[in-house]
């Protein structure tokens, strides 16, 4: 068994020591701690895969002002205790020149303080909108949060005339959140909630919710919040429960995987994606079009799989950094943050991004697409 | 006799290892890396009195870190609670809540605490999620800085001498705890539960203290991690992480308290070390538990120590 151990130990010492080898040419660090593993593994995996393959290819074609990139990635198995230590390391001992991560909100906000502490550029790729506000200096987040996904849905909504609403959201940190902006933004629409209930994300079944939805008075419309596959045996349900009302679902399921769960019921429900999910039907004079196709085939061309929009979301703030580092010409974390802040109309896979110092963010209301089923397949909504 | 020096040798080495940690450390991640498995230890210390004493196996201690550290959040940022204050009382709630479980259960033979425990420590993850208005839901939540005698205690090197100072005094209480009166009776009580019971020792009580006693070690370090970290989620209070706690147990040693300790260095370092392994780390971690438990079926201290006794004679 010692033998064994210590086979072991320096193997991974001798391993090491290659990697730190080929260190001497001082490479662009890029740090990231994904949930590649555990209940975010979904999102987490093409996350990853995004990364490798653009730091991949960037390397191919000579690198950033110069020099190689270096990825180095930890998986944070959805483990949000785990994302915080795994900063610490990328902070402290990797010295990484700036973070792209925190799949999950969790993880995002325990990986906060040490990167506010250490003064890193930090993209993360979280959706809750308690990232970027309160402003942080060093946080920014180029991924549609949830409260531009309340927005969206509730300004179409208003201009079909819908006033009175069940609100169905799922108990998982995205849901509650959802929630939360959703009720916060209601009043701005004339919209009223008439229902607001709840599901679990493990639930096969929401009949009851859905039976108390039906019979609540006035009732014009039901807006899911959820992602998974949670909202789509709810769809299933709504259409068994004979609900014939219009359905409407946050950014969270814009996937051919939704049509395949939720089947004929699927046909005219309505759901937020980015412009990603639907670049097979983007309009030619589409200012998105070109940097969709291009990663929808840089990303299937090497993984032999289809997109997903938290790939591109990774993508985008890989590349606001990549470029924000080129503008700067170095790598100085103080510079790079000040010139990621000054990014405007950088167009990328989630829409268009304008930060400025009041708003880490950059997305308005138009990033995501309102995308409706037609005959089985996703298509932007008339 | 020899047993008391060979607990003061292995105190005096540990001692020795915690102070010069700081001066070899290359930078301050290894400081962190040895400030959680500090907090680790602790923790499993005080599980392992509870499984090497008393014979039961608690399921849920994440659930009491998790009461702790929410404790250190919520007090001092909704009722302005002083940062001490609120351990303090993260600390009592997690024993109260201990002892008022363990009062019916103790009185039950058989594995009836794992199953509690169990249901106790997804309660209270469960409570942690839903009640977002206060917890922040399973996002979780910042927490404010501790303030020890009117200083910000934020650095890394200061948590460090803390922790390091909480770890060398459990290690002491423990090792005078099992050499005293109590602890005689727990050995008693580990040995043979109807013997203890003829010379008179009340089992269920000891069985009661020794659960409450680590139920307010888990529910101390939680507030610790929570202030140290600076930040609290429910994946603190997870299933996933009392059985990491109970695996350390486990791996270290069952019954010996420096099997505690070493239990924590490796599971807490190993994920470290392994994180290179870039998509191998599960693999090899699990590799790593699987042949500890082959090769070291009684847990690393107590196995190691009985070849070399062995090997003296």
């Amino acid at each position: 068994m010692r033998g064994v151990f210590k086979t072991l130990v320096g193997g991974i010492v001798l391993a090491a020591g290659i990697a730190q080898a080929a260190l001497a040419v001082e490479p662009i660090k890029v740090g990231s701690v994904l949930s590649v593993t555990g209940a975010a593994a979904y999102l987490g995996d093409p996350e990853l895969k995004t990364l490798q393959m653009y730091v991949k290819k960037l390397n191919a074609e000579g690198g950033l002002l110069g020099r190689p990139l270096e990825l180095v990635h930890y998986d944070d198995g959805s483990d949000a205790n785990k994302a915080n230590a795994f900063a610490k390391r990328l902070v402290d001992d990797d010295k990484v020149d700036f973070i792209v991560g925190g799949t999950t909100t969790g993880s995002t906000m325990s990986m906060v303080p040490i990167v506010e502490k250490a003064g890193v550029p930090f993209m993360s790729l979280a959706g809750a909108v308690v990232v970027v506000e309160p402003v942080k200096k060093w946080v920014f987040k180029a991924s549609t949060t949830d409260r531009i996904a309340a927005e969206r849905v509730l300004y179409d909504m208003k201009q079909r005339g819908i006033t009175k609403i069940a609100l169905l959201s799922d108990t998982s940190g995205f849901g509650q959140s959802g929630r939360t902006q959703t009720l916060s933004v209601l009043a701005k629409y004339g919209v009223s909630l008439v229902a607001d209930e709840t599901f679990g994300t493990k639930d096969t079944d929401a009949t009851p919710q859905l039976t108390k939805i039906r019979n609540a008075p006035g009732i014009q419309a039901i807006f899911v919040f959820g992602f998974g596959q949670g909202p789509a045996l709810v769809t299933k349900n709504i259409r068994q429960l004979g609900i014939d009302l219009p359905v409407y679902h946050a950014h969270g399921v814009g996937s051919d995987e939704f049509i395949r769960i939720a089947g004929p019921a699927a046909e005219g429900v309505k759901a937020l994606a980015p412009a990603l999910m639907i670049a097979d039907h983007l309009a030619d004079g589409d200012p998105q079009k070109p940097v969709v196709s291009a990663y929808v085939k840089t990303y299937t061309d090497t993984w032999k799989e289809g997109v997903s929009m938290f790939g591109g979301q990774a993508h985008d703030n890989f590349f606001i950094v990549v470029d924000a580092i080129r503008r700067a010409g170095t790598t100085d974390k103080a510079k790079v943050r000040e010139e990621i802040e000054k990014t405007s109309k950088w167009i990328g896979t989630g829409g268009e991004v304008n930060m400025s110092a009041t708003d880490h963010m950059g997305f308005d209301l138009w990033g995501l697409r309102l995308l409706e089923v037609k005959n089985g397949v996703w298509v932007e909504a008339k | 006799m020899t047993n008391r020096i060979t607990s003061l040798v292995g105190l005096a080495i540990v001692t020795a290892v915690v102070a010069i940690i700081p001066f070899v450390a290359p930078n301050s991640f290894y400081l962190d890396l040895a400030i959680r498995t500090g907090i680790n230890a602790v923790v499993v210390l005080g599980l392992n009195l509870l499984i090497g004493f008393a014979g039961q196996i608690s399921l849920g201690h994440a659930g009491f870190i998790g009461l702790g550290a929410f404790a250190s959040a919520v007090l001092p940022t909704h009722f302005g609670w002083h940062p001490l204050a609120a351990m303090a009382a993260g600390s009592l709630a997690a024993g109260a809540l201990a002892a008022v479980v363990a009062r019916p259960i103790f009185r039950l033979r058989g594995h009836y605490l794992a199953m509690a425990t169990l249901g106790l420590g997804i309660i209270v993850n469960i409570v942690l999620r839903n009640e977002a208005q206060w917890t922040g839901g399973p996002d979780g939540m910042p927490v404010p800085a501790m303030t020890l005698f009117g200083i910000d205690v934020v650095s890394d090197r200061q948590w460090y001498w803390i922790v390091g100072a909480l770890l060398l005094v459990s290690i002491w209480a423990s090792l005078n705890l099992i050499d005293s009166p109590f602890g005689r009776a727990m050995r008693a009580l580990h040995g043979s539960e109807v013997a203890a019971r003829v010379v008179g020792v009340d089992v269920t009580r000891y069985k009661v203290a020794v659960f409450v006693m680590s139920a307010m070690f888990a529910g101390l370090m939680g507030s610790v991690t929570a202030h140290y970290v600076g930040f609290v989620s429910p994946a603190l209070a997870d299933f996933g992480h009392s059985v990491e706690l109970l695996t350390m147990v486990v791996v270290g040693g069952m019954a010996s308290v420096f099997g505690s300790v070493v239990g924590a260095v490796l599971l807490t370092a190993l994920p470290q070390l392994l994180a290179t392994l870039e998509g191998w780390e599960t693999v090899a971690y699990g590799a790593v538990l699987v042949l500890c438990m082959i090769f070291l079926p009684k847990g690393l201290v107590p196995t190691l120590a009985a070849r070399f006794e062995r090997r003296r004679r």
